[in-house]
């Protein structure tokens, strides 16, 4: 009766990681991909630093015509989605269709597409009355980001249910955990699921500058990102996208999938005390830990390895901590924590799936990949967030969590299946 | 055993009438809120009708302090919401807080707001945008917005699949809840009624060039051509019936009883909609079979080829002319993401009155064989009602509703 979800493909489009294997060779070597904006100038911003993808889309198999019509993130939804189903090894032509739904997460959708022609269509802000004899037909596309689940759709020839989730940051967790819940209600019985920003624009620069959100670290680029370090001063924007094949744990078994890990619990909860600020007790994301162990069936020692939100803002880090700390116990002294963003900085909605992808293949190699640049501690994040180095580690069990404007808290467990069956 | 999910409250801004009772009444006796743009100049543009929200002022309803970090449409999304739980009788304050959570569907976001600060950084620079532009435009405002203001904390989200996300939220509360939680509020109030939102709805093809009201959004009929956008929608409170029963909330406005979504194939591969599905899925998802059906609240794209498909779902599903069928947002425009909750609304007051809404200015084809409720509501003894939303690039999805005293 109780349909279990298992991951049996991963498509990632990561900085510095195109596909699973150059990401899991970054994550591992614990090198960083954050670099000196290169997208737009960033000269008159206070943050001048992203972590970009070398992305031809064209070299992915994009038609001149998908180009043109999809935002940069719905390129990079497309192309990890392709990837995923390759991974799969699941033959699309002979599934059903009507029982294959998408979910994409995307915290602000076709944002660089929306300025671009903006700009255009405003001539540089000039107009306020825009001139609509400059407008692209596929701008509809662009002012609602369900068009991005539609290209991933027609993409892997899905006729189930299909759906963007925009839960802010932690939208690459919320879609994937939709998306396990269609399996397990049966309403679907493969899902491609998982989420995609490409957020590297003036207009998101801007606004994060506005609330000193990302860091100022200009200077040193390469080492900016620095979660749960003592010289922390913001997060790194990033871009990309992960997508996962889901399946019903049988069904895969029966066709005898390469079950990656199984996802087995999920929850989410809202701290409802602020935009973008968050109490310094964690509580919200406690409760959203518990929630997710008890779906499991796992307790806090069970917890192998915690990927952590880790963005490497001031408040963020400390938060974190707090609500491992409330909701792991003494065992939240003991397992090990680590920020992949201090390598791939934060790609906001898509980078919940990203984690979930680098969870996956934690469980996949039993190795925990480090939190770079992480010298100085802050004394106030005191647990073991595997500075600089990949640590080899049995890994069954991964804890990973999101925060997210708009107060949404979000936590995933994944498992070594077989450890379940054991 | 599931458990049954029931509507208790809910709030409407629509813009025919701001409140249920002002929206209901004006509903029923056919009177329209479309007419000429009047939040920006629309006079350059082909397209100069629009649905707007009239007489509405942020600040009696809202503290001074959210005016300046908030968009037009999450000011109605929080005046929707606080109606909306107070038609349901509930204080948020009283309850456990990790009981109650918020989905609300979005299109756009806060566009309005962003074209505002999209202009601010290329006339004047980086340093001139707002610190509120990092949550006032994303598609999560509204729901975080809601959980902020009544202090939910329990599962919550978004969800955007155009203009089938009024009924796509509904249904994740519904998930929700039978997973646990008490209490949802979940819908969708949406608008972008802005001139790049104009522009950026302009490019989908599908708006209406007509400038008489009476004759610019007429689903079902031969004249169609497109269709007139506005703003508004509606917040739902969902709960558990036995939870609901508990704090002695009474039987409410209906169930939600069933509930399906089908995406359509790829453009151009020559595939079959999937409108009929998402309709059968939702009928026998609510245990029930067509004949058992009172009314259809009907997509209403005013797209001669839509409108053919959705033509024949319902014949197929029903026969022809073999169930009332109705359009009341040819009185409010297409609300977007706003829009499938309203009619979702619309449909439980036409429960609990016996009386269905009219389609209005329709003349309908004849060649499309419905039974088109036209000119005037008609009385009927209804005890369940289908909801019919699709959205832009292949979302269809169906919700049947059923009266509290027909279980």
């Amino acid at each position: 009766m109780n349909r279990r979800v298992v991951i049996t493909g991963i498509g990632v489009m990561a900085p510095g990681g195109i596909g699973t294997k150059e990401f899991w060779e970054l994550l591992s070597d614990g090198r960083t991909a954050t670099r000196r904006i290169s997208l737009f100038d960033p000269a008159q911003f206070r943050s001048q630093v992203a972590a970009e993808i070398d992305f031809a889309p064209e070299e992915h198999g994009l038609t001149a015509r998908e180009v043109r019509r999809m935002d940069r993130a719905a390129q990079l939804a497309v192309v990890a989605a392709r990837q995923a189903l390759e991974d799969s090894g699941i033959d699309f032509d002979r599934m059903n269709p009507h029982r294959t739904g998408v979910t994409i997460g995307s915290a602000v959708g076709a944002t660089m597409g929306l300025e671009e022609e903006y700009r255009v269509v405003s001539d540089d802000g000039r107009e306020w009355l825009v001139d609509h004899r400059y407008s692209v037909p596929h701008l509809y596309g662009y002012l609602v980001p369900s068009s991005f689940a539609a290209e991933v759709a027609w993409a892997v020839g899905a006729e189930g249910p299909v759906a963007l989730v925009s839960a802010g940051c932690t939208s690459g967790i919320d879609s994937v955990g939709h998306a396990v819940e269609l399996i397990r209600e049966g309403s679907a019985d493969v899902m491609v699921a998982g989420a995609a920003d490409a957020p590297i624009s003036p207009i998101t620069a801007a606004c994060f500058d506005a609330i000193k959100a990302t860091t100022p670290r200009n200077d040193d680029p390469e080492h900016a990102s620095r979660p749960f370090d003592d010289s922390r001063n913001g997060f790194v924007l990033g871009e990309g996208a992960a997508v996962l094949v889901l399946e019903e744990l049988t069904a895969a078994r029966r066709r005898g999938a390469h079950i990656r890990a199984e996802i087995a619990g999920y929850a989410t909860r809202s701290n409802a005390f602020h935009m973008t600020g968050l109490r310094p007790d964690g509580k919200e994301m406690a409760e959203a830990i518990r929630a997710a162990l008890d779906e499991a069936r796992l307790d806090a020692g069970d917890v192998d390895y915690v990927n952590a939100h880790g963005s490497g803002t001031k408040q963020n880090d400390r938060h974190e901590t707090a609500a491992f700390k409330r909701s792991l116990g003494a065992h939240a002294y003991e397992v090990p924590i680590s920020s992949i963003k201090s390598m791939i900085g934060h790609s906001l909605g898509a980078i919940g799936s990203i984690e979930i992808a680098a969870s996956a293949l934690a469980i996949e190699n039993d190795l925990v990949p480090p939190t770079a640049n992480l010298r100085h501690p802050d004394p106030e994040c005191d647990l073991d967030y595997v500075p600089i180095t990949a640590r080899e580690w049995r890994t069954e069990t991964v804890l990973t969590v999101g925060s997210g404007f708009g107060g949404f808290q979000s936590a995933m467990v994944l498992t070594n299946p077989d450890r379940r069956d054991r | 055993m599931n458990t049954s999910v029931i509507v208790t409250g809910f709030g409407v801004t629509a813009p025919n009438g701001l409140g249920t009772r002002d929206y209901w009444s004006a509903t029923l006796a056919g009177r329209s809120g479309i007419d000429r743009v009047s939040r920006f100049d629309a006079g350059r543009y082909p397209s100069r009708l629009a649905g707007e929200v009239s007489g509405f002022a942020a600040a009696d309803h809202l503290p001074s302090r959210l005016l300046p970090q908030t968009d037009h449409m999450t000011r109605l999304a929080l005046v929707a919401a606080e109606l909306a739980l107070a038609d349901a009788n509930v204080s948020p304050g009283d309850a456990d807080s990790y009981g109650m959570g918020v989905v609300t569907a979005s299109s756009a976001g806060g566009f309005e707001f962003g074209q505002r600060e999209l202009q601010n950084l290329w006339r004047h620079g980086s340093r001139h945008v707002s610190a509120y532009q990092s949550f006032a435009w994303f598609y999560a405002v509204n729901t975080g917005q809601i959980s902020i203001r009544h202090g939910m904390r329990g599962p919550s989200g978004v969800v955007v699949t155009d203009q089938a996300g009024g009924l796509d939220t509904v249904a994740q509360a519904r998930r929700l809840i039978r997973k646990g939680t008490d209490l949802v509020l979940a819908g969708g109030v949406d608008g972008s009624i802005c001139p790049w939102g104009w522009v950026a709805q302009m490019a989908g093809g599908r708006l209406s060039r007509c400038d008489d009201p009476g004759r610019a959004y007429l689903p079902f009929d031969a004249r169609a051509a497109g269709h007139v956008p506005g703003e508004g929608g509606a917040i739902l409170v969902l709960e558990d019936a036995e939870a609901a029963a508990r704090r002695g909330a009474g039987p409410g406005y209906g169930e939600i009883a069933g509930y399906g979504t089908a995406f359509d194939p790829r453009p151009g591969s020559g595939g079959a909609p999937a409108l009929p599905r998402a309709m059968e899925l939702a009928v026998r998802d609510a245990g029930l079979s067509p004949g058992d059906i009172d009314v259809v609240f009907a997509d209403g794209a005013a797209v001669p080829a839509l409108d053919r498909i959705e033509a024949d779902a319902i014949t197929a599903m029903f026969g022809a002319g073999r169930v009332p069928v109705t359009v009341p947002k040819t009185m409010t425009g297409r609300l977007y993401a706003g829009g499938a909750a309203l009619d979702l609304a619309t449909a439980l007051l036409c429960l609990r009155d016996g009386v269905i809404p009219p389609t209005i200015n329709v003349t309908p084809e004849a060649a499309y064989g419905l039974d088109l409720v036209t000119r005037r509501p008609r009385t009927a003894p209804v005890r369940t009602a289908l909801i019919v939303a699709r959205g832009e690039g292949g979302f269809n999805s169906a919700m049947v509703v059923r009266r509290p005293d027909d279980e």
